[in-house]
């Protein structure tokens, strides 16, 4: 584990100007999709609407004993 | 719900399709083209020709590119399962959690270990072991396709389970059914399988325009040797895993085959529709012939289908009003069943909370006799069962055709180049050069027959697509499909100017580490 380490150690060290860009676009892209996306956008609906499994289940229950439109 | 709008499930459906499609944009590069840059690493660990090497490094490059550009795009995919498909992701929880989490694990040590070394590691480790660590790579990627295809093989055709209606789950009772099914272990083939032709499209296009710019004559033909091998096995491999999907196919979700087939009417003997225009865009019922015009092969269908030139093959009539004479359960008594399923669900709840242990067994003993139907219980109408047909038809034959079209270039390029003709004829390789989106829009199309073809279902028969959403408002689905759209339009932008640089750098300036 530890010659791995060295090896991206090593490696960002001497990254050429491509690996640079592409690094950069990957944690601009992480950090569009992670904290901005995630974290504004994208709340686990279940999660976030309710408190524990048991509210969770019962609501998903309800919903498929609705015989509601499905198309 | 009663009633969760249609526009919310459609622009749900749409925002799901439009991330699964972009994503797979980046992927299939990276499944076929790590095992490329692996056949051109260890063809230069063999010879010690230093050819070989600046080949590799090049195409590593690219390969580089494309995995740090298209690297966590499905992460969206998973974001969506969590907010627009709250439903369905409870439902799946439990045979989802399993598989995603063994590729979270092996994809992250395989990948981030071994990829440090194939990129960074050319001067500090030996051939051999650099050489190992690509192939682990190219393991790696396809390794971690296989899980998230096995979860897609069981929303196709759910076994290895049983649902739990206390916790509202399904809950995996054999691992070993879900990862081996036989819909799963086809749709894995031909899935990463089409990654490979469209990797090896990739090397044959772009090798091909460095020939017609008159430039690194030696780099592009050894290039196309490799790729174009490594495409026409695959090519054929696909022809062969298509077959065993068409199988799965009509014995899984026969009314997707009838779509594919644009077949209303069931027969004997069904012919193979080699070409085809469908009269009517969308199912009518009842109808004689869907077809403008047609060329078929005969008894091909019946063949393909169930492995017998004379055997019925159901179409989408017999489908959804039955045929007794087939014993095929019309659509309405499985309507019937499931609406029978889901009282028997709601009743021994009811029963349970009010610790009525009678009813409680009686009403589970009713809800697992009929749980095969339970999703036909939410649908309106028989007619429902039945997918875009126009839309699945012609994805379908024109996905079939590429497929063909490809076996026979990687055999004309491999003739060309072996009888050192190919560099004289530039018919061929500005044929090769287009082909390169023509492999992304088959690998598509495959996935739209797959996705499109299934629908009504999130989970087929068991969970149809309106009953696995969220209750959102459709501003908030509109918003974030812009913002996807936006975000992957500006990172495919990046890919293509990125690529296109490098290309046009060419070996010698262009291979350089990432």
């Amino acid at each position: 584990m530890r010659k791995i380490f060295n090896i991206y150690i090593d490696g960002f060290r001497n990254i050429t100007k491509l690996g640079k860009k592409l690094w950069i676009l990957i944690f601009i892209k992480l950090f569009i999709m992670f904290v901005i996306l995630k974290m504004f956008f994208f709340p686990n609906f279940l999660k976030t609407n309710f408190d524990t499994d048991k509210e969770r289940e019962t609501y998903v229950i309800k919903n498929l004993t609705d015989q509601g439109n499905a198309d | 719900m009663t009633g969760i709008e249609d526009s919310l499930v459609d622009w749900s459906r749409a925002q799901f399709a439009l991330t699964a499609m972009y994503h797979w944009i980046f992927v299939p590069l990276t499944l076929g083209l790590s095992f490329i840059v692996a056949i051109m690493e260890t063809l230069y660990v063999k010879t010690g020709d230093e050819e070989w090497k600046r080949i590799t490094k090049f195409w590593m490059t690219l390969f580089g590119i494309n995995f740090a550009i298209g690297v966590s795009t499905g992460i969206i995919l998973e974001f969506e399962f969590g907010t627009n498909w709250s439903n369905y992701s409870w439902i799946v929880g439990d045979i989802f959690g399993a598989p995603l989490a063994v590729e979270g694990i092996l994809a992250f040590f395989l990948e981030s270990t071994f990829i440090a070394i194939m990129f960074f590691g050319w001067k500090k480790v030996s051939k051999k072991t650099h050489l190992l660590s690509t192939w682990l790579v190219a393991f790696g990627s396809n390794l971690s396709a296989l899980w998230i295809l096995v979860a897609n093989g069981w929303m196709q055709f759910p076994t290895g389970m049983k649902f739990n209606p206390d916790t509202a789950r399904s809950e995996m009772v054999n691992f070993f059914d879900v990862l081996l099914s036989p819909v799963a272990i086809n749709k894995f083939l031909h899935t990463i399988s089409s990654g490979y032709v469209v990797a090896s499209l990739f090397v044959v296009g772009i090798s091909s325009w460095y020939i017609l710019k008159k430039r690194e004559f030696l780099f592009a033909k050894k290039s196309i040797v490799v790729a174009a091998v490594f495409g026409l096995i695959s090519s054929i491999f696909i022809a062969l895993t298509g077959d065993g999907s068409a199988y799965e196919v009509a014995q899984k979700q026969p009314v997707k085959l009838a779509a594919m087939e644009g077949l209303y009417n069931g027969k004997t003997n069904a012919g193979l529709v080699a070409v085809g225009v469908l009269k009517d865009n969308k199912y009518k019922v009842p109808d004689e012939e869907n077809y403008l015009f047609k060329i078929e092969i005969p008894n091909m269908l019946s063949l393909l289908g169930y492995r017998d030139a004379s055997a019925f093959v159901p179409g989408m009539n017999d489908l959804i009003y039955g045929n007794e004479e087939q014993k095929i359960e019309s659509t309405a008594s499985k309507i019937e069943k499931g609406k029978i399923a889901i009282t028997a669900l709601a009743a021994y709840k009811k029963a349970k909370s009010e610790k009525n242990i009678e009813v409680q067994d009686a009403s589970l003993k009713e809800f697992r006799e009929y749980f095969k139907y339970f999703g036909y219980g939410y649908l309106n109408k028989p007619e429902d069962i039945i997918p875009p047909v126009s839309l699945t038809f012609y994805s379908f034959h024109l996905m079939v055709m590429l497929g063909f079209f490809f076996i026979l270039l990687f055999f004309v390029v491999l003739f060309l180049i072996f009888k050192n003709k190919l560099e004289k004829n530039k018919l061929i390789l500005r044929v090769a050069l287009w082909s390169i989106p023509l492999g992304y829009l088959a690998s598509h199309l495959g996935w739209v027959v797959a996705e499109v073809g299934r629908q009504p279902w999130a989970i087929q028969d068991l969970l149809p697509v309106g009953k696995a959403t969220s209750h959102l408002s459709t501003g908030t689905v509109q918003t974030t499909f812009w913002l996807f759209a936006i975000l992957f339009t500006v990172l495919l932008i990046a890919e293509i100017t990125i690529m296109t640089k490098q290309i046009k750098a060419g070996p010698m300036k262009g291979g350089q580490n990432v």
